[in-house]
């Protein structure tokens, strides 16, 4: 591990016209780390893990991933905004999971999971295929590697949806809402999916309302509201003593 | 008689699981058929009597007419110069419709692109070609081959390192390829653009987090899913730019199915007989067409049902119904060979 955090965001702001939707925010998340954001929706949680992979353009302060500036290259004091190629070469490093899981539907499984290593980073398709196998056996989807997106349930469409991402290598998985799209009684397979990612070492960013999970997996829990970091800390002093006005109202609704 | 007493037990004995079973074969009994006087449509029926007696009384008529010269309908129907001639209006239509959907899907990506030079540039193409009539642009591409009499290859208002005579507009047969598949790009391009566009977005925005060049992106991710929209109504072009073929007397060129029937006519003096023959011709060409049209929208329904199923995770539980495979099969890898 080096000393370069992983994410490293400072006063990080990001406006849609008029609209101020990160009005600064600051946090590092390290290596190995599990970061969770919890929030009331509008506050600029999926807007903040959509700039850290340059899906939206940071309009203020700096981004950083890896050491690597997102979205911008600085020669002396002046940014450069990168050609399309290089930011999506930055891509390659992180790994995103949608809350509507967004499969290819014209693809089986294993084909959704090879799709990029195959065209992006040249893989053969034999090893690409290979892995997207052992990717499917670690979600547990194993015997489902030809189903069509269609064929599957929410939950198994999420956990192919993940496997998809680590067949990149990402250094950083983001998560967007992984289980808000997904009925009570599937949430459950993705979140052990996702225990297991961190325990095996996995630094992530995982925008969520399963306050279950954040206190069992996240190292640091951020409480996010109107585009600025309220709180943050460790998952269980956050939820049990909220020391913010804002954080005790929005806990007191979801808990 | 033994039924109605087995029920009756069972209320009885509403407990006892065996007699509870048998309770629910009885309730499974399909329920009786209704039987009523069905409505009646009066005005339906004597509307229908009465277009068919005009119909009759129509083909009856024609039939006799000496105008319709029937006896020559027979005589052309089969003449060598006719179905020659349909057979060019046939590889016009082909070469149009191949030259306008490679047009319309650069014209419309072009217009979904970032770049709004691009983008200026193929609505300006839409604007003009859309806006002024095909027959006014055929008459145009006839007449271009004297507006721009050689092709020159130089550095503008200086002597031209290469100068090529104009062979490309002279040539009818080109040029009413070129005039047709251009003027159906602009109408491609809004059926491709439709297609793109009716893909998720989140399609393109998953394709982009897997590090996907936009280029990767439309090829691999968008263009595919497209295709089942676009398909279906570029079908109806190709029905469509049968029947504009006969537009290219304007250019004029001569040898086409219209154009031998008129050709003909003017020696025989014998004009409906020979708009009939070509009519038939056309006819027979837009119905093989109709067919394939059929099946290919058949096909593709299937396809776009599939995809708004893979596209509605508010519903993720739902068994495959909506797929092709049989119901109750089970899930996974029996679903390998379809797509």
């Amino acid at each position: 591990m080096t000393d370069v955090p992983m994410v490293l965001a400072e006063k990080v702001s990001k406006n849609f016209g008029t609209n101020r939707v990160l009005r600064g925010i600051s946090l590092e998340v390290d290596t190995g780390e599990v970061l969770c954001i919890v929030g009331p929706s509008g506050s600029g949680k999926s807007t903040f893990l959509r700039c850290i992979n340059h899906l939206e353009r940071v309009d203020g302060g700096r981004l950083s991933v890896d050491g690597q500036l997102v979205g911008y290259r600085q020669k002396g004091e002046k940014l450069y905004e990168l050609k399309l190629k290089e930011a999506a070469f930055q891509r390659q490093e992180i790994g995103m999971v949608f809350q509507r899981f967004n499969l290819f539907p014209h693809l089986t499984a294993v084909e959704n999971i090879t799709l990029a290593p195959m065209r992006v980073k040249g893989l053969s398709k034999t090893k690409a295929t290979a892995r997207a196998k052992e990717l499917l056996e670690r979600v547990g989807l194993g015997d489902k590697g030809d189903a069509y997106p269609a064929h599957l349930s929410g939950g198994q469409q999420q956990r192919v949806a993940i496997a998809r991402a680590l067949a990149m290598d990402p250094k950083l998985m983001l998560f967007d809402e992984p289980t808000s799209a997904l009925d009570p009684e599937l949430v459950g397979e993705v979140l052990d999916v996702m225990k297991e990612l961190a325990k095996s070492g996995m630094t992530m960013i995982v925008v969520t309302h399963e306050m279950g999970f954040a206190r069992e997996v996240a190292d640091t829990l951020v409480f996010m509201d109107e585009g600025v970091v309220v709180e943050a800390g460790a998952p269980r002093q956050i939820l049990s003593d909220p020391q913010h006005d804002r954080t005790k109202a929005f806990l007191s609704k979801v808990l | 008689m033994s039924e109605p007493e087995s029920d009756r037990m069972i209320e009885a004995e509403p407990g006892r699981t065996p007699r509870a079973g048998r309770g629910r074969d009885a309730d499974n009994a399909p329920p009786e058929a209704i039987v009523a006087i069905p409505l009646r449509h009066p005005w339906r029926i004597l509307i229908a009597v009465v277009l068919l007696l005009g119909l009759a009384v129509f083909v009856l008529d024609a039939a006799q007419r000496a105008d319709y010269g029937w006896p020559d309908v027979g005589k052309y129907i089969f003449d060598r110069r006719i179905s020659q001639a349909a057979w060019v209006t046939l590889w016009l239509t082909i070469y149009s419709m191949i030259g306008a959907i490679v047009i319309g899907l650069l014209l419309a990506i072009m217009r979904l692109s970032p770049n709004p030079v691009l983008k200026s540039i193929a609505w300006l193409y839409i604007w003009i070609f859309r806006g002024t009539p095909v027959y006014v642009q055929l008459v145009f591409w006839g007449i271009v081959s004297l507006i721009y009499p050689v092709f020159t290859l130089g550095i503008p208002f200086t002597t031209p390192w290469v100068t090529v005579p104009n062979e490309i507009f002279t040539n009818l047969f080109i040029t009413a390829v070129i005039g047709l598949a251009l003027n159906e790009a602009a109408y491609m391009s809004e059926i491709v653009r439709a297609g793109l566009l009716s893909v998720d977005e989140g399609q393109e925005e998953a394709s982009t987090a897997l590090a996907m060049s936009w280029g990767q992106t439309m090829r691999y991710v968008v263009v595919p899913q497209a295709m089942k929209i676009i398909i279906p109504p570029t079908g109806n072009e190709v029905i469509s730019m049968l029947k504009t073929t006969s537009l290219v007397a304007a250019i004029p060129l001569s040898v086409d199915l219209y154009g031998v029937s008129r050709g003909i006519s003017a020696v025989t003096f014998t004009p409906v007989p020979l708009l009939i023959v070509a009519s038939l011709w056309y006819l027979l060409f837009t119905s093989v067409l109709m067919v394939g049209q059929h099946f290919i929208e058949k096909r593709f329904s299937r396809g776009t049902g599939r995809v708004k199923t893979g596209k509605e995770p508010a519903a993720p539980e739902a068994p495959p119904t909506a797929g092709p495979g049989a119901p109750g099969a089970p899930l996974g890898t029996d679903f390998g060979g379809r797509g």
